[in-house]
């Protein structure tokens, strides 16, 4: 969003990603069901009895990639979350990534995909993964992963030198049963996206008062894994 | 809701959360309801160390569990005795709050459970 906008970004949010997800949820949920190859093995790494967050974990696709581990999962989205729930023997909960439930220093990892490009200034995408990286214990790891700029062999297309706060359609068929008052039968929600251009995940880890263990690529996403730092202090 | 969710999880208020007295949360009147589950040893033994035993005996306490005892069992106590596995796994698990509150001791904000779904999104006035 540009920052001469008069709307405060909580309700900017609030309208241009949590709306729309509350209402594709279960459309949203249908098209979410294959972990990507970095998450997957993130989580598989991990030794039996780690206990770690899914934040905005939408329908918690990544909740069975691993049962010998916990993890508490939340969300805005409560349609979403009473799906995630039902992953054995995970737990799920409504949330917001700017106030988790959670005490810091508690937890052995975390995940968050494709989530914090969701907010809409640069101070509110550090204060997330702020968030994120204060629930972690000594040693603990966070993997974040964040749509990139840089895709230019994607359907989308977008890369260096394109706006980076975006607008982005999700188009959902309405079923011939219950078309819309024109007669059409597809209905386009518009959700909020700031695009990561390259380095720019791991510059706001280090400014969430982190450090970054390992970082890259993956099919049109910029990810990182981060560790609270306590030598670093912004 | 699970009993060992209730383990991770504090008053989401940024004041609260560095208290001892937001944690754990405190149930208030809850439904509770036991979901059969298919036990893991692999991870019952090795989430005990992770689990704040004291926080679990007042939790445990407050929702009618038989009191616990004041050390968490040893990985090889559970071994050797089945039923207080089977006990540990209905208890952290299989049991789960389908509906009440969670009540902060610090703040004394009560989150609503609904259908066993817990929401933490706070009212504007407690962001
Ligand atoms: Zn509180």
């Amino acid at each position: 969003m540009d920052s001469g906008s008069v709307v405060e970004p909580e309700r900017y949010e609030e309208q241009h990603v949590h709306q729309v997800y509350e209402q594709i949820a279960s459309h949203f949920s249908s098209t979410r069901y294959k972990p990507w190859p970095i998450v997957k093995s993130f989580l598989q790494s991990l030794p039996p009895g780690a206990v770690g967050l899914d934040v905005g974990c939408g329908n918690g696709k990544y909740l069975p990639v691993n049962r010998d581990v916990f993890i508490v999962g939340s969300d805005r989205s409560t349609n979403l979350v009473k799906i995630a729930s039902q992953h054995q023997p995970h737990a799920a909960v409504v949330a917001d990534t700017l106030a988790l439930p959670h005490q810091a220093g508690r937890f052995d990892f975390a995940i968050s995909i494709a989530v914090v490009h969701h907010l809409s200034t640069p101070e509110r995408r550090r204060e997330a993964i702020r968030e994120i990286l204060e629930c972690l214990n000594e040693g603990g790891r966070a993997l974040i992963y964040a749509w990139a700029l840089e895709q230019k062999d994607s359907r989308r297309g977008w890369d260096e030198g394109h706006e980076q706060d975006v607008m982005v359609p999700w188009v959902m068929k309405t079923g011939k049963k219950n078309p819309n008052e024109d007669g059409s039968t597809e209905k386009t929600f518009q959700r909020y996206y700031h695009l990561y251009r390259s380095g720019e995940l791991e510059a706001d880890i280090v400014a969430a008062g982190g450090k970054v263990v390992e970082s890259g690529y993956e099919k049109d996403n910029w990810w990182a894994i981060g560790q609270r730092d306590p030598g670093n202090k912004p | 809701m699970k009993v060992l969710t209730l383990n991770f999880l504090t008053c989401a208020v940024k004041a609260c959360k560095s208290t001892s007295a937001a944690f754990p949360l405190h149930p208030k009147d809850c439904e509770l309801v036991s979901d059969t589950l298919e036990a893991n040893p692999k991870l019952l033994f090795n989430i005990l160390p992770r689990i704040d035993w004291n926080a679990l005996i007042i939790t445990a306490s407050e929702l009618g569990f038989p009191t616990l005892p004041p050390t968490p069992p040893t990985p090889e106590q559970l071994e050797n005795d089945p039923k207080m596995m089977q006990e540990l796994h209905t208890l952290l698990l299989e049991t789960q709050i389908s509906e009440g509150s969670l009540v902060c001791a610090n703040c004394s904000h009560e989150y609503r459970v609904k259908e066993g779904i817990a929401n933490f999104l706070l009212p504007n006035h407690l962001v």
